[in-house]
Order: C-alpha cells, then structure tokens, then sequence
C-alpha cells in the first residue's frame, strides 16, 4: 500500500462528495430500506442510510464508483451513523459491527478495482465516524445544564465498536468527522487508541470540524483554533472542516487551521449555504471557484464535498486541485 | 512553527516565550478556599460557579478546579462541576487545570472537558510504571500535565533534588511516553518562606534556581507552582500576602516561571508595592539579611488588612435596577437576580410590569445579540435561566396578584411546542418554552419526533391557543408544511409559529403560509417569541396582526418567486427521452366494457366494510401498528380492540341509520398520449372529436443510470400508434355526516364524532378501493381473472393504477376540476370542489384510472423551469398563474 503521507507532499488528494445527496436520487421506499432482511423491524427504517451498506449494497458500491469515476483519491465508508448510539433510534444497535465491517468492505472493493485500472493513482478508504446524535459537552435540557445526555465512557465504547468494523473491513484511514462537539471527538480518538492498541495496528487518522455558523464557533462553542488545540494530541494526519458552511463562508475558518496545524489540512464544505428549502445548489462550477481559491492560497492538502456536492462538484474539484501545489507541512522547530 | 504550549477552552491559549505570565484562578478550590469548600458541601453550585466567574473576570487565564476533600465525593463534584461550568461561555471560554491527588478524580475531569487542559498534576511518587501508566492516558485524553517534583523518597525540598527529579521525570515522559516536551509543566514545590525555621530560608531561593536550570536544561517545558504557599506564614494579612506574592512571581518570572497559580483578583502590581515594605519582602525571599523574618514579622503587625477584590469585578452593580436586571440576563449571572427583581417589583405598579418591562427589554437584548451572532447558544440557554429565575421570584406575587384582581393576571395563553417528526433537536425548542413560560404563557411541550396527528389532537385535547414547531435538519421543513396542511385540514384557524435552525421567514412565506389560514409567523429566536405571541393572542391586536402578517408574507412569495436555483435536473428534452420504455407495438390493449360515465347513487356501506384499510384508522388514534396484529400489542393491544369494537358498533349504526351515504361516478373514455406528456380524451371510439386535454408533469431531477424521469401520460399509448382508454372516478362515503356529527357534540361526545369522522374517511378509501377493483374486473374489465384479498389490495398488487389529482404522481390540483367535468362529479355525487380544489365532503377520494401493467406509483418531484414554461404553454395559462398552482415543485425560485 502507498504511503499516504507521500502523495499528501505531491499533489492535494481529492475526497468523494455527499452520500446522502446520491442516495436520494434513487427515491428509495421504506420498503427498499428494509429489504427481505428487515422487511418485519418494528421501526421504519427509511432514512437509514447507513443500512444499505447492507441491504443495497450495489446502490452503495455505484455510488463509490461515481465519486472514484469522478477523480476521488479518498472515498468515504457510508457509516455516518454506524454507531449504536445512533443506530438506537431504529434499534438496529445489534448490527452496527456488521454495518461497519459490510461498509469498509464495499469501499475497499471498488478502491482495489480503480487501483488495479491505474496504480499511479492509488485509491484509499476512510472510515467514516460521525458525530453521533448526543452532546457530551452540552446539556439537552436548559433547566438542568450539569445534565448530559450521553457520557464520555458511553461514547469511547460506542466508537470502539465502531471503529473495530472499520478496521476490519478494510479501512485504509480513520476519519472523525462533522464534529460539533469536540468532546465527543476527544471520546473518538480516545476509542481509536484503545482499538490500535488491542488490535496491534494502527491506521492513519483524519479529524474533521464543523463550525456551525458566521459566529465561527463549533455547536459546542469553540473556535477553529481551540478545536484544533483540542484535538491535536491524537497523532493526526490531517485536521479541517466540513459541513454546515459552504466554501466562501468556511475560508476564514480554514485559514485559521491552515496557519496553526502540524498536520494535513482537509476541507469538505458543503454545495453551499442551503437555500430556504433545505438544498444545496451551488454548481460545480460556482464551488469550484471558491475552492480554487484555497488551493491557490496554499490551505489545503484534501479536498472534497460535504452536502449537496456530486459526482461532478468532484470532478470540477480534481481539475483545479491538480493545477496546484498543496500545502507544505510546517517544519517543527527545536 | 515553534513547540508551543497550546491550550483551549471555547477558545485557545497559546504560551509562547514572549507571552506574559500565565495566571491560573486558585479560588475553585476546596483544599484553599473555606468558602468553597462549604459551597460544593451544601451543592450551591450556582454560587460556586460565581466564584469561578470572578476568577475569570478579574483576569485568570486558566481555571485550577480542586476537589480533594475527604467529607466530598470528589469524583462526583469534580465531574457536577466541570459540566456546569462548560455550559458557562464566559467560564468555560478559558482553559481548565483539573487539580487533584487523586487519579479517579483526575480521570473522571477529563472526561468532562472539551478543550485541551491541563492535569495538575501527576508525579513520580508512586513509581515509574504508574507515572507512565497516567501520562499515556492523560495523552490519550488530550491534556498537558503538571509533574510534580515528587518521587518514591519524598517531596523534593532542595535545588539538588528538584533537578534530579524533574530531568528523570521529562527522560521518561519524552522517551518512553513520546508525550510532547512543550505539553510538560514542572511544579518544583513553592514552599513557605520566613516561618522561623532555618531551613526554610532557602525556599524561594532554591526554587529560583531551579526554574532557572529546568528552562535552561528541558528543552521547551514550563514551570509553575501555588504561588500563596510562599506567604502561609502571614495568612490573615492580605497586604503582606499579597507583596510576597507578587515579589515571589517578579524573581520567579526572571527566572523563567512562566504560570502560577494565584488568585487573580488578589495581585499587587510589583511596581505598585510599598519600597519598604518591597525590600523586606525581598530580603526574605532572596535570604539576604539574618533578621529578614523578623523584620517584616514586625513590619506586618503594623499594617492593616484590606481587601480590595470587591470593586474588581461588581462596577456593574452601580447601574439602575434595569440595567441591572439586562447585565445579569446578557450574562447570564443569576447571584443577584432575586435581590435586583425584588428592587423592580417595589419601583413597578405590578409584578406583570416587571416581567413586561426590564426584563423582557433584557431579553430582547440578548435575542438581539443572538440574532446578529454576537452572542450564542450556551449564552441563551443561561439567559432564558435567569429569567426563568426572576419570574419564578415574582410568582407568588404574580398569584396574590391574581387573586385580587382575577382578570389581570390570569396565564397569558396555551401554547403547545413540538419538535416536529423526524427531527430529535430539540435545544431552540426549549429555549422557546422557557422564554414563554417565563412570561406568563402555559407549555406544553410535547417533545421530539412529533408526528403531525400527534400535535394536533394534543393541540385539540390542550385547547392551546398557539402551536410552535422547531426542528433543526432539512426534512423538517416539509414535515412542517404538513402540520401545517394537516391542522387546515382538520379545520384548525389557531396561530402556528415555526423556528429552528434551517426555517426561515421566506420557507415560511413561500411554503407554510400558503397551506395554513391561520396566521403563521416565522420566529427567528426565543426572545422574539414573546412579542409575537402576545400579538396573536391580544385581543386588540390580533386581527391587524394577522392581516399584516398574511400580506408581508404574501408580498415576500411574490417577490420571492422568479428567482433561480440550480438543483440537478435534466432538461425536459432529455427527461422525455428518458421516459419508461413500453412496447406498445406487443401490448395488448383491453377494451372497456363501456364508454362514459356510469353513477352510483347510495352505494351500500356494508359491501364497502371489508374493503376497509383498518391500519391507518389505528394511526389515527395513535395505536400504530398493523392490523389485525395490532391486537397483540402488548401496550395497547387492548386498546385497539376497544376501539375496533367501538368502531364496529358505530359502523353498524351507520348501515342501520343511514348515517352516511356513498355516492360515486366512474368513467371510462378513449384516449391517447400526445407530445409525450398530455393525454387526449375523445368524444367516442372514432377518435375524432376531442373531448378534453389532459396535461401531466414529468420527473425532471437528474436520475441514477437506469432509472427513468417519469410522468403519468406514458402509461397511455401514443397516438396513431393504438388504441387506448383512461378511466376517471370520483367517489364519497361522507355525505349527510354533519347531521350526526351535530348530535354528538350537542351530547359533548368528541370520542364518537372523530370516530363517526375516521370512519368515514375510511368507508371512502374502501369505496375508492372497492370501485377500483370493480373497474378492473367488471367494467374495463382488463383483469377478470384477479383474486386478490383485502391486504393484497392494500399493498397495491392489483395491476393499473389509480392516481389523484394533488398527489405526487399529478400534483397539479387544477387538472381537478377537469375530472369533475368530465365525470359531471358534482351533481353524480355531491361531491364539490372549494375554491382550492378542496373535495366537500372531505370524506371522499378522486382520480384517474391507468390500465398498463407498467402504470406504477411514483412522485413528480421538483421540476425545473423549461418544463413549467412548456406546461404552461400547454394548459394554455400564464406563466405566472401556473407556477403558483405548481409552487411545491417548483425546483427553481
């Protein structure tokens, strides 16, 4: 396998754009998302996306090649929500292992076959690990703010078992992602560790943020830069933001992390602000300009598409990325 | 890039080489603070969150949090702390130093802390493999780490031994751990000075000297110590203490201290200290004369205490009441709010007035503030605390009050807030209720995931006068609009409010407020909540309210509309290329067994009973589950069967009485598609004459390989190609149903009147059902043959389709109308169509009737531009006209 770290020096690496955007063009049912296998669960289940790693998983699988098609040098596990905290809510908790196992495997398949086609240009899986829908460092209820809803312990655990299926499935990376509460992340990291240890083996990891709003502050209330100080301790290879913003209003946030971080800089921002219907429609094109300006001002070494971005925002992407230099790591001074 | 120490709370601290000393609050510490201590023993946490507070304010940079007392849990206040401070923007904006000599409290504080905070501290004391153990962990956590020169002999107590232990320590930690040297602090022990002890002479001195060596020799680590050990001996004379202290840290700054944990709201300025009383001081911290001790013991008998941290930090309580009352709420700080509410209840007439007026000014402040990003979330929520503090005061007030004078201060009104389905966010919605609880209104907050039906009977069963609805992803916006279509559908007229992060005033305007007569305001945060809902509820106001509010948003939807968005769609071209691919040259077409129209005038109920799809009549009573398994249901089980039973008794009384009439006029007539996506309807079987054109819309968003752009007309063969038909229907079960439903309510008998209700929905469908089947085995009869069962007709295993008008697949409601003609509906069955297309009686279903084994159920989804302009040349109506009746799939602005 390619040393990640030596493509990051070369050129800026490319991730996929959204899954849930390319999933709702299939205008998939209830029914489609139970399958044969579900088809008696006591709970709807449409809207799971994560579990048509399971029951579709050709959908899944096309919807990688499109993005690998598309020029993406990362895609991206579909295991959003594959944790049991957030899997809970349709009480599938009892397959999460699976749904990250099934997940990884799918991405490594299609990546090992786009590698095969070019092995100049090697194609990577990182597992995807979201935030979960509970706040550790936030209290769900105003009258109580020592309340927490979920704990750190609960969280390591949850992760653990998350990660564990991604590493066994196949992933090539980890990548904590659309962190709104870094503690939560801080819990990630520390489940990641914990699995590394147990299993012997130890992956790269990428740390994504989401700064929810023009306050430039993350939804548990910290800046880009005490996000970063936060999480740095991890040994990462990369740090960045995604979601929530698009790339206009991410950049100053960008800029921050770009100045401040040892590592790697990654940005997926979202197609845009959405409108007020809830979509995303900044065009390829349009984003495309808002990125090449990153590029060119030397913030980045991944680059990729958080909400409403496709295939083509993707390939609008990797035309601009490769005209430009990535970003140099700084050099640690003793 | 340099090896800094970068710390963070909600916002980051970087020490660098040319960085001032470090100041790190002392006070939330039980071991050095009795007034602490007795605040976390009595769990007044509020007030011990004050004496952070000030800490914070009076210029600490990080926060040393310490527990360690034995009568306290410390594992639970250290974590009860640490999570009320994060909810604590203007605490929690600085980093934290979890204090303790004990690891379970050390561990259980990490996992509190979001931001990178210092462990204070760990030491080698108990071992090497420990020492690693922890610093693994607290590098796992994500900390720095304070390492106290402490080993398995004993406290360092002299230069020699704090270097010997701080470079084995930082050898081990750098190789072994590979913790990062500029996250290490070293604690070479500050111990007391001028205590009469000889050997405590050398104390500040040795210390000195030590700092000096571990910055000079430990590449890019730090140094720190508890400042106030030094002055123990002096304890009770802040002038001196304070002296020592700030002499002790300006030598141990030039020696390369660069944090100390003080109390910050107690530091003298170097510069500022009496000379005399200065170079006693120093004489004694540098050892420079024999009698230094007893020089400035007698020095301090001769000075008095003062204490000047009170004017540090309370200027703002030299303001009027009410700028008080808005500090406090733009803050967040409650210590005062009792005593400063009370001062407004004697200025103001009544307690109302105080509610209405400073604090609800307080309020708009920080909606205001909110609204423009200056202030955010966790501020709010501490806001709406403190108000809920200062209303809770003034409550027993507000009752006396209310007994005197009964009219006046009676609940403002009802409102019932939910998260609407779908959506678990639930923190704006809270934020809301609280504001509006606090003034005056009553809440009923129905929670998270609320489906529509839920809000509205609790809405009916609450007798509310205001529904709120948040949500905060995407998909709630639509599940608002349907509330929204559902309350107008059951007839409700109350006002509807909608918030939460992704609605806004135009989604409101354009999507909401169309579907809803009653008036329906977009409330961008909480503090707003109030005007607007004492608006809506004022009887002065509320008319003009309403009527102003319907034509700002009227005015927004017509300015909103032109604009363009650029969601992936094809062309309308390209999407009819698309299209589903039916063979018509190898179908065989059936033809009907009649042409026209044929009417049913009082349909008997009892044949349409088994048609019944008792599912979702459970749904509507809140009992979800499949029938008949439902009555398994170990919760409600027996419930349902009540209900059913119930139902059947009032289904029999329905056939016996006559209660309700079915009514219904089909039709079938020769057709053909044309231009890809009309239908032309003939006179007769010579095609000649065309009788009406029916005008359908095509899927247009851009679909994953395989999959066609659908549009109803494609299952209709093409002219001149062959032959084909289409069917029409319009069937009810609801007539005559207001003359019972008079009744029960005369007898207060709601149970029965939404049954009766339910019911005849229900007997609808069945109808639409029943004649379907009719249809395709008896009258076009193109499925003689089918046998299917009641729950095979449910799940749509029948073959054609039946689509209504206003429904995904034709969404167009004004094809309705066109239906109604060609079957002469109104006067076949009763049924009458409102000004919106709505059906009259409500209990009744129409549609189109497709043949084709391909005919299937799909949605038309957005579409784009092209095809509403061609649309529109079709029907031949105005651009403008046609984009209105198409405004929910609009994919454009």
């Amino acid at each position: 396998m390619t040393d990640i770290k030596q493509l990051l020096n070369k050129r800026i690496l490319i991730l996929d754009g959204a899954m849930g955007t390319m999933i709702q063009r299939y205008q998939l049912n209830e029914n489609d998302f139970r399958g044969e296998r579900f088809k008696n669960h006591s709970l709807d289940l449409q809207g799971n996306n994560d579990l048509l790693s399971i029951v579709r998983p050709d959908i899944i699988e096309a919807i990688h090649k499109a993005y690998l098609d598309a020029g993406s040098d990362i895609i991206e596990t579909n295991t959003f929500s594959g944790t049991t905290i957030a899997q809970a809510d349709y009480k599938l908790e009892s397959i999460v292992y699976e749904l990250n196992y099934e997940s990884a495997r799918i991405a490594k398949k299609a990546c090992m076959e786009y590698t095969a086609m070019d092995p100049s240009k090697p194609r990577f899986v990182a597992g995807a690990i979201g935030p979960t829908n509970r706040t550790a460092s936030i209290s769900p209820d105003v009258n109580n703010p020592g309340f927490r809803a979920i704990t750190f312990d609960e969280l390591v655990e949850a992760y653990a078992l998350q990660v564990k299926g991604l590493i066994e499935g196949g992933a090539d990376l980890l990548l904590v992602e659309t962190v709104f509460d870094t503690l939560n992340c801080k819990a990630a990291l520390f489940a990641i560790h914990q699995v590394f240890d147990e299993l012997n083996k130890e992956l790269p990891i990428m740390v994504s943020g989401t700064i929810t709003d023009a306050s430039g502050r993350t939804l548990s209330g910290q800046t880009a830069e005490a996000f970063y100080i936060s999480v740095s301790h991890a040994n990462l290879l990369s740090v960045g933001l995604n979601c929530a913003l698009g790339a206009k209003e991410m950049r100053p946030y960008l800029e921050a992390i770009s100045k401040m971080a040892d590592c790697y800089v990654s940005a997926y921002p979202n197609a845009g602000l959405p409108n007020e219907f809830g979509q995303y429609d900044e065009s390829p094109e349009q984003m495309g300009k808002q990125v090449e300006e990153f590029c060119a001002s030397g913030f980045i070494n991944i680059l990729g598409g958080c909400c409403g971005t496709t295939p083509d925002h993707i390939k609008v992407m990797a035309t601009i990325a490769a005209k430009y230099n990535p970003r140099q790591l700084p050099i640690l001074q003793d | 890039m340099n090896k800094f120490l970068k710390l963070s709370g909600l916002e980051p601290l970087i020490i660098r080489p040319d960085s001032n000393f470090v100041n790190v609050g002392e006070r939330t510490n039980v071991t050095g603070s009795a007034k602490f201590l007795k605040l976390i023993k009595d769990e007044k946490y509020e007030d011990a969150l004050s004496v952070a507070r000030e800490q914070v304010e009076g210029g600490a940079q990080i926060l040393d949090v310490n527990m360690d007392e034995g009568m306290l849990d410390g594992v639970y206040a250290m974590t009860t702390f640490l999570n009320l401070i994060a909810s604590e923007p203007d605490i929690s904006k600085i980093p934290i130093m979890i204090d303790s000599s004990k690891w379970e409290i050390i561990e259980a504080g990490l996992k509190c802390v979001q931001g990178k905070c210092i462990v204070n501290s760990i030491s080698l004391k108990g071992g090497e493999a420990e020492f690693i153990r922890q610093a693994k962990l607290i590098r796992n956590y994500g900390a720095a780490v304070i390492v106290m020169a402490f080993d398995e002999d004993g406290q360092a107590d002299s230069y020699e031994r704090r270097i010997e232990i701080c470079s084995r320590s930082y050898k081990i930690l750098t190789d072994t751990v590979k913790f990062p040297a500029e996250d290490i602090i070293f604690d070479p022990n500050i111990f007391p000075v001028a205590t009469g002890m000889e050997e405590h002479r050398q104390n500040a001195i040795d210390f000195f000297r030590a700092t000096k060596w571990i910055r000079t020799n430990l590449p890019h680590s730090h140094v720190s110590g508890g400042v106030s050990n030094v002055s123990f001996s002096f304890r009770g004379n802040n002038t001196v203490r304070e002296a020592m202290h700030a002499a002790f840290l300006y030598h141990g700054i030039q020696n390369g201290m660069d944090m100390g944990i003080v109390n910050p709201t107690m530091l003298e300025v170097y510069d500022d200290i009496d000379k005399t009383l200065l170079e006693l001081v120093e004489d004694v911290l540098l050892d420079r004369k024999d009698d230094a001790t007893e020089r400035l013991m007698s020095y301090a008998e001769t000075v008095k205490k003062k204490d000047k941290k009170e004017e540090v930090f309370d200027q703002w309580r030299s303001g009027t009441v009410e700028q008080r009352l808005a500090h406090a709420l733009v803050k967040g700080i409650v210590d005062f709010i009792d005593i400063d509410t009370e001062e407004a209840r004697l200025k103001y007439d009544k307690p109302l007035h105080v509610i209405e007026g400073p604090l609800m000014d307080g309020m708009n402040i920080v909606g205001d503030l909110f609204g423009s990003g200056k202030m955010f979330l966790p501020q709010v929520v501490k806001s709406a605390r403190v108000m809920k503090k200062a209303v809770a005061y003034l409550e027993p007030f507000l009752e006396e009050e209310k007994k005197k004078n009964p009219a006046s201060a009676q609940v403002q009104g009802k409102i019932l807030m939910a998260t609407v389905k779908g959506d678990v966010h639930d923190i704006g919605k809270n934020i809301v209720g609280v504001v509006l609880a606090c003034n005056n209104y009553e809440i009923i907050d129905i929670g998270v995931m609320v489906p529509a039906d839920k809000i509205i009977k609790l809405a009916i069963e609450h007798q509310v006068n205001i529904i709120g609805l948040s949500g905060l992803i995407t998909p709630s916006l639509d599940e608002m609009v349907y509330v929204a279509k559902e309350m107008e559908r059951v007839g409700m007229n109350i006002p509807l409010l909608i918030g939460g992060a992704t609605t806004s005033k135009i989604h409101t305007a354009v999507k909401i407020d169309p579907v809803y007569s009653g008036s329906v305001v977009h409330v961008l945060d909480a503090s707003k909540s109030v005007t607007v809902a004492s608006s809506l509820l004022s009887n002065d106001q509320k008319e003009a309210f309403h009527k102003d509010i319907k034509e700002s948003y009227e005015t927004m939807r017509e300015a909103h509309k032109g604009k363009k968005s650029n969601v992936e769609y094809v062309s309308i071209e390209d999407a009819r290329k698309n299209k589903i691919k039916i063979d018509w040259k190898l179908d065989q077409i059936q033809e009907p067994t009649f042409i026209g129209t044929k009417v049913f005038t009082d349909y008997s109920i009892e044949e349409l009973i088994e048609y019944i799809d008792w599912t979702p009549f459970f749904s509507t009573w809140e009992l979800n589950g499949k029938y008949p398994r439902i009555f398994e249901n170990e919760k409600y089980g027996a419930e349902a069967k009540e209900l059913y039973d119930n139902a059947q008794k009032l289904l029999k009384r329905i056939v016996d009485e006559k209660l309700l009439i079915a009514k219904a006029v089909i039709g079938i007539f020769p057709a053909n598609s044309i231009h890809d996506d009309d239908i032309e309807i003939y006179e007769d079987e010579s095609r000649t004459k065309i009788k009406c054109t029916l005008h359908h819309l095509r899927q247009q968003v851009k679909k994953a390989p395989g999959i066609p752009n659908m549009c109803l007309a494609d299952f209709i063969a093409p002219k001149n190609i062959k032959n084909d038909f289409i069917g029409a229907f319009a069937v009810t079960a609801g007539l005559d149903i207001e003359k019972t439903i008079q009744e029960f309510e005369s007898h207060h008998d709601d149970y029965n009147s939404i049954l009766l209700k339910a019911l005849a929905d229900r007997l609808a469908e069945a109808f639409a059902e029943r004649m379907h089947e009719r249809v395709r085995k008896e009258f076009w009869a193109y499925n003689i043959e089918e046998k299917l069962s009641n729950d095979e007709l449910i799940e749509e295993k029948y073959i054609g389709i039946r689509p209504a008008p206003g429904y995904p697949a034709c969404p167009d409601h004004t094809e309705k109308p066109l239906l109604f003609q060609l079957l002469d509906a109104t006067k076949n069955t009763g049924i009458y169509l409102t000004e919106n297309n709505a059906m009259y009686p409500a209990a009744s279903v129409s549609g189109w009737y497709f043949a084709h084994p391909a005919a299937q159920y799909f949605g038309v989804g957005k579409i784009a531009k092209d095809q509403v302009i061609d649309y529109a040349s079709r029907k031949k109506l105005l651009l403008d006209e046609t984009e209105k009746h198409l405004s929910p799939n609009l994919g454009y602005e």
